[in-house]
């Protein structure tokens, strides 16, 4: 019998809207030593599935309809509170998504990482402050944190993101659980963290020889660490089975759809950048942000270089890539040379004009002819504008559409970004996250704008609404002549749509180059680490690759 | 801290100066002056009296000298309580009124944030409902009916604690205080538990949960430091508005507090009075403002830290 072994899960929330069927018959089992994947879209019940064995989920609306889950002959969805007390954090450890939010900001991390030994209601593992202070600081310099004393008594803003994601490890390993649950544990984090990440908890595993479930959407970092895959959707199992028969032999369609979805490789093809002036052009340019905070070493600094002397140019027609890691500026680069951001330094010049410096007043003619698509489709959209409003603003604003002509244009718009022209009159909360996004293109393409600025345009989508995100955005630039700046942490999304690729890092162009020669021979360090800490959906690669990885 | 202190400080400054400009200028500008009263006085005494408080002087002149007075933390003499000064008027009016204020904010704070909590941990069962639709009538409920009641009913039928008074027997300073802080503990309870309700939505008390931690540690350690600063960010307000609120209170029980002062010297034109008291009111509520904001950052570690590195 294995350690855990679930059987015939169901979990249904009960909403106003009525039942939603959110686990529904799951089972699956999974024993010391060994790593599950569960893998699936947003909405397939794969972490609805995790949390309902610590009893997590907010009650209601949630209820166990019915299954079993065996921990070691007891069942975790029918014991009482005070049992379930027992197993948390105790036999059974979690790591959360987003290591930002997963720590309490109101107390040290230290606090934090000793409660499971001090407050846990298993008498036999309650020990004094100053043991668990050791055994604390023992465990963080297992994970990788530097001079884990002083860092002991910091608070969690004061550690980076990746650094979060450790001490969280720490803190679910602290009690030696005999289960790990990982939910989405590196979504949030880099690549290059990532990949640190990944080995750890693969490391950590091997040593302890801990059950592991791995919750992920993303199959590539599931390919080098899972043993068992289970594929959900919609609240069911659609696939269970060994890792390499998921990867290579998979008969089920969903699997297929979803490893197909994943961008891999170059989208062969001739380069889209035509001949002539470039577009944009930007020299030198430095953004700079006045610094309120501490500098590490108790130093003032009294600037960030978000963006340090940069120069660059767009051909018309082409999408020229840009790649860096969360702080490297490329997000405020690409404000920049929209005039969204005050620069310090430099110029930028579009169609042979300088718009930097220009006025509000003066830009307003040209706003029309540089538009932006943002990250989050839920937040970039106005929740209190239909639609057709959100479409037809801009239209209206720079004078393109008459109120005659309107109506006609927005359902052209629609048509246009993939959406039933019947949903016009509707809200954005109405729409999934990848018709918003659709929606927010639609917005930018509305003025007819030469250049699109995309800022990780499909970063926050399910990855086979990425690749329909990626294709509409393909189909657009070719059908309106567009040039754009697509900004992205995911490597692989850059190399299928990019011409040209640029590689950004603290503040400076670390690269450039054709896209495909770039992956073939990257010249800098860092564009290679960066290369190489792409996870790839091929188990038997990327196994080795998990742990060849240097830290 | 200490830089965001001065800067906030020198921020109250102009706004004094409203405050005083605004306040001179609508009580001069109302009819009567502190010298009409119902039986005539001789025009000659009249003018002496105007001429011993300058009122004879045109108005800017004595705008000029009454900011100069106030320069100097003089208020100036009280134009109804011959021989007394607004100074001395506001210190034997504040002790009554600051304690009678001191308490009722422990009322409201004791009640309303217990309220609140409780109702957050079971939002939408009747232990929600409950104490927050005792907060709403708290609210809805003037001082001037629930003070009565109270004493109607603790006071006159039951003969639990004294009907009014202020110090005079034991328990007289109950009713008073729950009285002026219902209303506020209703607010409190409004604010703790919009507080709660989101600090324990968040992230990391769902990893608080998942180490198996005990739901009232979970309270207690993690959710009710973040849960409590909107009820921090009030409680500053809150101050300035028990002691500048209180008149209402004071009449009802006879307490010989600043408030009462305030109401008569709008009554009778005493211009000095309230101006003075006014002023004084105002500059509490930069104060308690400043306070109170300085307490929210000092709470939250990050903004602690920040403001430490500021000097």
């Amino acid at each position: 019998m294995a350690l855990l072994e679930v059987n015939g899960l169901k979990v249904y929330f009960h909403t106003r809207d009525g039942l939603v069927k959110a686990v529904d018959d799951v089972s699956f089992s999974v024993d010391s030593g060994e790593t599950l994947a569960i893998v699936g879209e947003s909405g397939s019940g794969k972490s609805v599935t995790c949390y309902s064995l610590l009893d997590l989920l907010p009650k209601p609306p949630a209820r166990i309809e019915g299954g079993t889950a065996m921990f070691d002959g007891v069942d975790l969805l029918s014991c009482d509170a005070n049992s379930m007390r027992h197993f948390r954090g105790n036999d059974i450890a979690m790591i959360f998504q987003d290591p930002m939010t997963s720590l309490n900001p109101f107390l040290t991390v230290g606090e934090q990482l000793i409660e499971p030994l001090i407050y846990h209601p298993d008498k036999t593992r309650i020990q004094t402050r100053s043991n668990a202070r050791l055994r604390a600081i023992e465990l963080l310099d297992e994970v990788g944190i530097i001079e884990p004393e002083k860092r002991f008594d910091c608070y969690p803003h004061e550690f980076s993101g990746g650094m979060r994601q450790r001490v969280m490890i720490a803190m679910a390993l602290i009690n030696e659980p005999r289960l790990l649950i990982c939910d989405e544990p590196t979504t949030a984090l880099d690549v290059t963290i990532q990949a640190q990440i990944l080995k750890l908890i693969k490391q950590l595993q091997q040593k302890r020889n801990v059950a592991v479930i791995f919750i992920s959407h993303d199959l590539g970092v599931v390919a080098g660490i899972a043993d068992k895959v289970m594929v959900m959707c919609n609240g069911t199992v659609r696939e269970a089975a060994d890792t390499e028969s998921v990867f290579y032999r998979t008969e089920n369609d969903y699997t297929k759809k979803l490893l197909a979805a994943i961008p891999e490789g170059p989208k062969v093809m001739e380069t889209r950048a035509q001949a002539g002036a470039p577009l944009v052009e930007v020299t030198n340019l430095k953004t700079y942000f006045k610094d309120y905070s501490k500098g590490v070493a108790g130093t003032q600094k009294r600037f960030i270089k978000a963006v340090d002397g940069v120069s660059l140019h767009i051909q018309r027609g082409e999408i020229l890539g840009l790649v860096g890691e969360s702080g490297s500026g490329k997000s405020t680069l690409g404000r920049s040379i929209l005039q969204l951001a005050p620069i310090t330094e430099g110029t930028v010049s579009f169609a042979g004009t300088q718009i930097s410096g220009m006025s509000p007043n003066q830009l307003v003619p040209w706003r029309r002819k540089m538009q932006m698509i943002f990250q989050d489709p839920y937040a970039s959209l106005n929740p209190r504008m239909t639609v057709y409003e959100t479409l037809a603003e801009p239209l209206l604003y720079h004078g393109i559409a008459t109120r005659k002509t309107i109506d006609e244009q927005v359902q052209h718009l629609m048509d246009d970004v993939g959406l039933a022209r019947a949903n016009m009159r509707k809200y954005p909360h109405e729409f999934s996250g990848g018709q918003r996004q659709r929606i927010a293109i639609g917005r930018a393409i509305a003025t007819k704008p030469e250049l699109i600025i995309a800022d990780e345009p499909v970063s926050a989508l399910d990855v086979t609404i990425q690749a329909q995100i990626l294709d509409l955005i393909l189909n657009l630039v070719e059908r309106h002549n567009l040039t754009m700046m697509f900004i992205s942490h995911d490597l692989s999304v850059v190399r299928y749509i990019s011409d040209r690729v640029m590689v950004m890092n603290k503040g400076v162009i670390i690269e450039t180059g054709d896209t495909e020669s770039l992956w073939a021979d990257p010249q800098e360090k860092y564009t290679r680490e960066l290369l190489k800490a792409i996870p790839l959906a091929d188990p038997k690669l990327e196994r080795e690759r998990v742990l060849s990885r240097s830290l | 801290m200490f830089r965001f202190a001065i800067n906030r400080l020198l921020q109250a400054i102009p706004v004094l100066l409203v405050v005083i400009s605004i306040t001179f200028l609508l009580v001069h500008s109302a009819p009567g002056g502190p010298f009409s009263a119902d039986k005539a006085v001789p025009p000659e005494v009249l003018k002496a009296l105007e001429a011993q408080y300058k009122l004879d002087q045109p108005l800017w002149q004595q705008y000029v000298g009454y900011l100069n007075d106030v320069l100097h933390g003089d208020f100036g003499p009280s134009f109804k309580y011959p021989g007394r000064t607004v100074n001395e008027l506001i210190a034997s009016g504040l002790p009554a009124t600051a304690e009678l204020a001191f308490y009722a904010m422990l009322v409201a704070l004791f009640i309303g944030a217990s309220a609140g909590v409780v109702a957050a941990t079971r939002p939408n069962t009747l232990q929600d409902y409950l104490p927050m639709s005792a907060a709403m009538l708290g609210i809805c409920m003037p001082s001037f009916l629930l003070g009565p009641l109270l004493v109607l009913v603790f006071g006159i039928h039951l003969e639990w604690v004294p009907v009014s008074g202020w110090g005079d027997s034991a328990g007289d300073k109950i009713l008073p205080a729950i009285t002026l802080g219902t209303g506020y503990a209703a607010y409190i309870a409004r604010l703790s538990r919009g507080g709660m309700l989101e600090v324990l939505s968040q992230d990391y008390i769902r990893t608080a949960r998942a180490k198996g931690l005990p739901e009232s540690l979970i309270i207690a350690k993690h959710a009710l430091r973040g849960g409590l600063i909107p009820v921090i960010a009030f409680i500053g307000p809150a101050f300035a508005g028990l002691l500048g609120g209180s008149f209402v209170v004071e009449t009802i029980f006879q307490i010989p507090g600043l408030g009462r002062f305030y109401v008569q010297a709008a009554f009778n034109r005493d211009y000095t009075m309230i101006l003075g008291t006014t002023i004084f009111f105002a500059t509490l509520i930069i104060v308690f403002n400043l306070l109170s904001d300085m307490l929210a950052i000092w709470l939250n570690p990050k903004l602690r830290q920040e403001a430490r590195g500021d000097h």
